[in-house]
C-alpha cells in the first residue's frame, strides 16, 4: 500500500524516538489516552475473573440457591472445586467422557481444517489468478454470516426430510438421521463453523512467501513435493500453528454447535459448563468449570498472544 | 517431457503411459486441477446452505426443509408467526439493533484512542495494556459471557441489571479490540512523521491529533465500525449470558431457542434480516471506503489482516 512505502524511509526504526524529542508532550498526555479503555478492562475483565474466583470458592445461599460469593481470599473454601474436579477423575467421572470427547472433537474438527483449509489458502494465494477478488470475498463472506445460522442452515439440510437425506436416498441408502448425536455430524457441524478462520491466517503466510524462493528451489534441482515440504511448507509453518490455535480455542468453549446438531451422547465441555451457569444451587460448580477451562486453554493463548506481539511489534 | 525428469538426471527411456503419468505429475506449471476442484468445492460447501436457508423464508409451508411453493407467508402475511407480525421476534430484531448501534458508539471510540495511546505511549505499561487488549481479544466468548454473568449477578447485581445495559457492557469489552487492532496496524504504518510536520509548522498537539492524525485513521475507524456491528449483531454467546428477560434477547438467541424448538421459515427469514444488516452495514462502509480512498480492495486487506 501506499502508505506503507511512504513510510518505509531509510532512518528505519530509530527514527521515531530520535524526531520525536524535539516536541514536548506532558507526561500524562499518551497515557491520558489509554486509560478509559484500561478502566474498562479493569471494571469488565479482569473483575469479572475476580468474581469467578470469589464464585467458584464461595457457597451457596441455602435457601434461595444463589451464589454466595466470598470475597476475601483468606476465606476461601475449596471444597466445591475439588468436588468439580474430581467429577473428572475421581470416582464414576461423569465429567470425563464430555472432556475426553470435546478434546477428540476439537483435535480431529482442527485437522480436518488444517487440511481442506491448507489446499483453499494454497489455491487462493498461489493459481487463483484472475478470480482471485472474487475468491477472497467468498472467503470472507462467512465472516459476516451468523455462526448461528450457518449451523442452523445445515440442521434443516441434515433434517430427517432434508436435502441431504434426499441425496442419500436417491444414491439407494436408507435414510440417516444425522441429528442424533452422531460424533460426525458434531465434527463436521464445527469444522464448518470455524474454518473459515483457519483459511485467513492460511492465507495471509502463504500469499507473503517469494515466488523467487520457490523456482530457486525448483532451479536447484529439488522436485515439486520437495520444494513444498522444505521450502513452503517451513515458511507457511507460523500460519498454520496460528490457524490451529485460532480455530480451537473457541471450539473449546463451544456449546451451541452441538444443541443444534448433536444431543446428549455428544455433548461437550461448554455443554457441562453451560448447564451449570442457569442451574439454581450450582453457582460455584459453575465457576470452578470456568476455571478449569481457562486453565485448558491457557497453553494455546499464550502461544498465540506471544506471536501476534511479536510479529506487529509491540512493546 | 518436463523439466523436472531433466534436472534429477533421470532416464528419460521409461516411456508410455506411467512416465507420462509422473511428467505430468512433475511439471510445474501444470494446472492445479486437484485444488483448484477442492476450493470451489469448499466454496460451495461454505455458502449454499446460507443461500438455501434463505430460499427457505419464502416458503409456503412450517417447514424448512421441503419445498412446499414460493409465499412471503413468514415475512409479513402470516397474522401471527411472520417475522414482521410475531411480537417477540419483532422486538428481537429492534434489540439487535439497538445492541449494536450503542456497541459501535462506545466500542469504536474506545478501541481508537487505547491504539493511539499505546501506540505513542513507550514503555512497560503500554506492554502490559497491549497485552491485556489483545488477551481480551482471544479468550474464548463463553468464559468472557459467563464471567460476566457471574459479575453482573453477583457483585454488581445492584448496579448493573441483566438486560441491555449488561449486554452493552459485555459487547464492548469483547468488541473494543477491533478498532484497537485496526487502527493501531494503520498507526504502525503511518509513523509520526505527519503530526511531526504539523507541529513543526506550528501547530499544538491537539491541533495535529483533530487535523492530521484522526483524518488519517479515518479509514480504520470506519472499518472497525463495519466489523464491530457487522459482529455485533451475529454475536450470540455473551448477549445470551446477559440478557435479562425475554424483550432484551436478540434474534440471535431467538434463532437459537428456536432452533432447539421447532422452528419456522419465520426463523429463516430473522436470520436473512441478520444477514442483509450485517452485508449493508459492510457494503456501505466499503462504498465509503472506495470514494475517500480512491482505491481499491483495501477492505479486504484490512480484514485479512485481522
Amino acid at each position: 500500500m501506499a502508505s506503507d512505502l511512504e513510510t518505509a524511509t531509510p532512518a528505519g526504526g530509530g527514527r521515531a524516538r530520535a524526531s520525536r524529542s524535539g516536541v514536548w508532550y506532558p507526561r500524562w498526555y499518551w497515557p491520558s489516552f489509554t486509560a478509559p479503555g484500561l478502566i474498562w478492562l479493569a471494571l469488565f475483565f479482569v473483575l469479572p475473573f475476580f468474581v469467578v474466583l470469589s464464585v467458584a470458592f464461595g457457597t451457596v445461599d441455602p435457601l434461595f440457591r444463589t451464589p454466595l460469593p466470598v470475597y476475601q481470599p483468606w476465606y476461601w473454601d475449596f471444597a466445591t472445586f475439588g468436588e468439580t474436579l474430581s467429577k473428572f477423575f475421581v470416582g464414576d467421572r461423569i465429567y470425563l467422557s464430555p472432556l475426553v470427547r470435546t478434546l477428540v472433537y476439537v483435535a480431529a474438527s482442527s485437522l480436518i481444517c488444517l487440511v481442506i483449509g491448507y489446499a483453499v489458502a494454497y489455491y487462493a494465494a498461489r493459481h487463483a489468478g484472475k478470480q482471485r477478488g472474487l475468491i477472497l470475498m467468498l472467503l470472507i463472506a462467512p465472516f459476516w454470516i451468523s455462526y448461528l445460522m450457518r449451523i442452523y442452515a445445515w440442521q434443516s439440510l441434515l433434517q430427517p426430510d432434508g436435502y441431504i437425506n434426499d441425496m442419500v436416498s436417491l444414491l439407494g441408502f436408507d435414510r440417516v438421521d444425522w441429528l442424533a448425536g452422531k460424533p460426525v455430524t458434531v465434527i463436521l457441524g464445527l469444522v464448518y463453523g470455524y474454518i473459515p478462520f483457519m483459511i485467513l491466517p492460511l492465507f495471509g503466510f502463504l500469499d507473503r512467501i517469494d515466488q523467487n524462493l520457490l523456482e530457486a528451489g525448483r532451479d536447484l534441482g529439488a522436485s515439486p513435493y520437495r520444494t513444498f515440504r522444505r521450502v513452503t511448507l517451513p515458511l507457511s509453518k507460523p500460519g498454520i500453528l496460528a490457524g490451529l490455535v485460532i480455530v480451537s480455542l473457541p471450539m473449546f468453549g463451544d456449546y451451541y454447535t452441538n444443541d443444534l446438531l448433536g444431543s446428549e451422547s455428544t455433548s461437550m465441555y461448554g455443554n457441562l459448563l453451560d448447564a451449570a451457569v442457569y442451574e439454581a444451587g450450582r453457582g460455584p460448580e459453575a465457576g470452578s468449570l470456568v476455571l478449569i477451562l481457562i486453565v485448558m486453554v491457557m497453553l494455546p493463548m499464550a502461544y498465540y498472544l506471544r506471536e501476534t506481539r511479536r510479529s506487529t511489534g509491540g512493546t | 517431457m518436463s523439466e523436472a525428469t531433466i534436472a534429477r538426471g533421470q532416464p528419460a527411456e521409461t516411456g508410455g503411459i506411467v512416465h507420462r503419468a509422473t511428467g505430468w505429475f512433475r511439471n510445474p506449471w501444470r494446472r492445479p486441477r486437484v485444488l483448484q476442484a477442492v476450493t470451489y468445492l469448499y466454496l460451495a460447501w461454505t455458502i449454499v446452505p446460507v443461500v438455501i436457508a434463505i430460499v427457505f423464508s419464502f416458503n409456503s409451508g412450517r417447514s424448512r426443509s421441503t419445498w412446499q411453493g414460493f409465499s412471503m407467508r413468514w415475512w409479513y402475511q402470516d397474522e401471527f408467526n411472520s417475522l414482521w407480525t410475531d411480537e417477540a421476534l419483532r422486538s428481537a430484531m429492534s434489540q439487535t439493533f439497538r445492541l449494536s448501534v450503542i456497541t459501535v458508539l462506545i466500542a469504536v471510540p474506545l478501541g481508537t484512542l487505547f491504539a493511539i495511546g499505546v501506540d505513542r505511549w513507550r514503555g512497560r505499561p503500554a506492554g502490559v495494556a497491549n497485552f491485556s487488549m489483545l488477551f481480551s481479544f482471544v479468550i474464548p466468548e463463553i468464559i468472557l459471557g459467563t464471567s460476566l454473568f457471574l459479575l453482573f449477578s453477583n457483585l454488581l447485581q445492584g448496579a448493573v441489571r441483566l438486560g441491555t445495559t449488561a449486554q452493552v457492557l459485555g459487547l464492548v469489552t469483547y468488541q473494543m479490540s477491533y478498532p484497537f487492532i485496526v487502527v493501531r496496524a494503520r498507526l504502525l504504518s503511518i509513523g509520526p512523521e505527519y503530526e511531526e510536520a504539523a507541529m513543526d509548522l506550528g501547530s499544538t498537539p491537539s491541533q495535529a491529533l483533530r487535523r492530521v492524525l484522526i483524518p488519517l485513521l479515518g479509514p480504520a475507524i470506519l472499518a472497525s465500525v463495519a466489523l464491530v456491528f457487522a459482529d455485533s449483531v451475529d454475536n450470540f454467546v455473551t448477549v445470551r449470558y446477559l440478557s435479562g428477560q425475554a424483550p432484551s434477547e436478540p434474534l440471535s438467541v431467538k434463532i437459537y431457542a428456536a432452533a432447539r424448538a421447532s422452528p419456522t421459515p419465520a426463523v429463516n427469514a430473522a436470520a436473512t434480516v441478520m444477514l442483509v444488516a450485517t452485508l449493508t452495514a459492510i457494503g456501505a462502509v466499503w462504498m465509503i471506503y472506495r470514494k475517500v480512498m480512491g482505491q481499491r480492495g483495501d477492505e479486504l486487506t484490512a480484514i485479512t489482516e485481522l
